[in-house]
């Protein structure tokens, strides 16, 4: 079997050069220089913040913790260690009372949908921050949430900079490890948090560990399915990963626009998003 | 000219779409580069307008004229020392190009259009521009010159035509995007450590010396690795620019060495390119070409 586990090692100092100053120059190019981040005691948010403080100074970074009421105490723990290490600005909007009374509208909302209005209340409160603090909003989400689909459109995947939109979670974890993220939230099951008991793996019937190594394959080495399938991995993980690749495909692009006129956004109108910076 | 000399490499961060701004850096590093006593000042592929420019191709291309505000100033900087920039070259007939222009005493000594437009992978200058059509040397008060833009120098025949043509100074301008970090090459990219690497390999084969000067800075969130270089004809480094960072690189250069190179490898005396010709001629003129069997 390939050792897909070598090919997803990276040359760390390099990759956090790369996103560190890639955090900087972009921001800077729109006349920033602070940041606004969703902490929230994870891996994904802990490790973002210690690249935005290395790029923009902790001073310029403002941490944002949106607990609701049945978030795990030690998120805010977690997320609060990280706060103390890096000396991050930070502010705490528990969001129980935006979402609660439009729970209270639908009693039968389930946990998905109650899950995806708590990510969006969560954008709305990070984008206020970014007007309030004047700094663009850093996203937080990796390479594996992204392709898998595991995230919530217009809420955790709202963002203006996203730095570890190329790191898989196994690459995360390893960045993760060298910058310093405490051990402690290095080690824990990766959570949403959006009901109590929650965890990734458990909720996509996956471990990252594998995912990972397939979604790489896949991807990054443009390997054909059969021949992952040929490299010992099962044939019907191989095939559910493709199919949720493929299915959340929507998910990684503006919303399509019915094209009417001979110079339509992003078909003939392609200008660069850094234009004029 | 066999009198020593020292090349500039100018590894800059250019403002993306914004000419009159790059302008001002360009002569800004005219003048450090003087100070620093270089004679031949490298700037990289589209110095003048950053790399990612898409739709902005038009906005940024200039049509060289002795009148034009942003052309005029860097001729006539080149009054004191010889200088290669990187621009969007539009011809008489709307046509655009990745241009590189060598000036010298305050004139156009050549310029270079690129042939190989990338157009692939993150690459897209095929759908936005057109290509050169030659690689020609031509002589300067160093020596003859023959330049290459990116791509250009990723395809041997590049190097290996301007080398017939009498190329003594290869000459590669680049905007190269930072990609495939793996464990490859300590501090850089997967392509970096390649371009390293086919630079020395041309230096030390065409017993030539070559140039390779790269931008620096991050556009649409992709980065550009720097790590400019200069190669002796023996293959050794005369200098390498850092990873990542803007930098401005002297290194003096013995035409004399040109001489001891080739008499340790006469490579160039034993060339056969009539051989290459005709093996070239009959290898496409043969019926069932190898790539249609």
């Amino acid at each position: 079997m390939t050792n897909v586990d070598a090919l997803l090692q990276q040359d760390i100092p390099l990759v956090r050069r790369m996103l560190v100053s890639a955090i900087c120059t972009e921001l800077g190019r729109f006349g920033f220089t602070r940041g606004v981040l969703g902490l929230s005691g994870g891996l994904d948010s802990s490790l973002t913040a210690f690249l935005a403080a290395e790029a923009l100074g902790p001073e310029n970074v403002r941490a944002v913790l949106m607990p609701y009421r049945t978030s795990a105490p030690e998120s805010t723990a977690d997320a609060m260690e990280v706060i103390r290490i890096l000396g991050l600005n930070h502010v705490t909007v528990d969001i129980t009372d935006m979402v609660d009374p439009l729970f209270a509208q639908f009693p039968n909302m389930g946990q998905r949908r109650r899950g995806n209005v708590m990510a969006r209340a969560r954008m709305i409160i990070l984008y206020d921050q970014s007007e309030e603090w004047g700094g663009l909003v850093i996203g937080t989400s990796n390479k594996t949430e992204l392709l898998l689909g595991y995230g919530t459109m217009f809420g955790d995947m709202a963002s203006a900079v996203n730095p570890l939109g190329d790191l898989y979670k196994t690459q995360v974890r390893q960045l993760a490890r060298a910058v310093g993220v405490p051990d402690r939230i290095i080690a824990k099951p990766p959570s949403a948090d959006l009901w109590p008991g929650q965890t990734d793996e458990g909720e996509m019937g996956l471990t990252y560990a594998e995912v990972d190594k397939v979604l790489y394959l896949l991807v990054d080495e443009r390997r054909t399915p059969a021949e992952v399938v040929g490299m010992g991995f099962s044939e019907g993980f191989v095939r559910q990963v493709w199919r949720m690749v493929q299915r959340n495909q929507y998910k990684r692009g503006p919303p399509v626009i019915a094209k009417v006129s001979s110079r339509t956004i992003d078909w003939e109108f392609r200008m660069p998003r850094d234009w004029g910076t | 000219m066999d009198k020593k000399f020292t090349v500039g490499l100018a590894q800059i961060f250019p403002r993306l779409g914004d000419v009159q701004a790059n302008l001002e850096r360009h002569l800004q590093l005219v003048r450090e580069a003087q100070g620093l006593g270089v004679d031949l000042l490298i700037f990289p592929e589209l110095s003048l307008t950053g790399y990612t420019l898409r739709e902005l191709v038009p906005h940024v291309a200039i049509r060289p004229s002795d009148a034009h505000p942003i052309w005029k100033p860097l001729v006539e900087a080149s009054a004191s020392l010889a200088l290669v920039v990187g621009f969007v070259e539009e011809d008489p007939r709307h046509r655009f190009f990745v241009s590189s222009a060598f000036l010298d005493g305050g004139r156009v000594v050549h310029i270079h259009r690129k042939v190989y437009l990338p157009t692939y992978g993150l690459f897209e200058e095929g759908r936005y521009l057109s290509p050169g059509d030659g690689f020609r040397a031509f002589d300067t008060r160093f020596g003859r010159c023959g330049m290459a833009i990116c791509e250009d120098a990723w395809h041997i025949s590049t190097p290996y035509l301007l080398w017939m043509d009498g190329a003594d100074y290869l000459i590669f301008c680049s905007a190269s995007p930072a990609y495939g970090v793996g464990m490859d090459q300590e501090g850089a990219t997967a392509n970096a450590a390649t371009v390293t690497q086919f630079t020395k390999t041309y230096a030390t084969l065409l017993t030539s010396y070559a140039f390779h000067v790269n931008r620096v800075g991050v556009e649409e969130g992709i980065s550009f690795w720097g790590g400019s270089l200069a190669v002796s004809p023996r293959g050794h480094m005369l200098g390498q620019a850092p990873y990542f960072e803007e930098a401005l690189m002297a290194v003096e250069v013995d035409p004399g060495l040109l001489r001891a190179a080739r008499q340790r490898l006469p490579l160039l005396r034993d060339e056969k390119p009539l051989l290459t010709l005709h093996e070239l001629s009959r290898i496409l003129s043969e019926e069932h070409r190898h790539d249609e069997r």
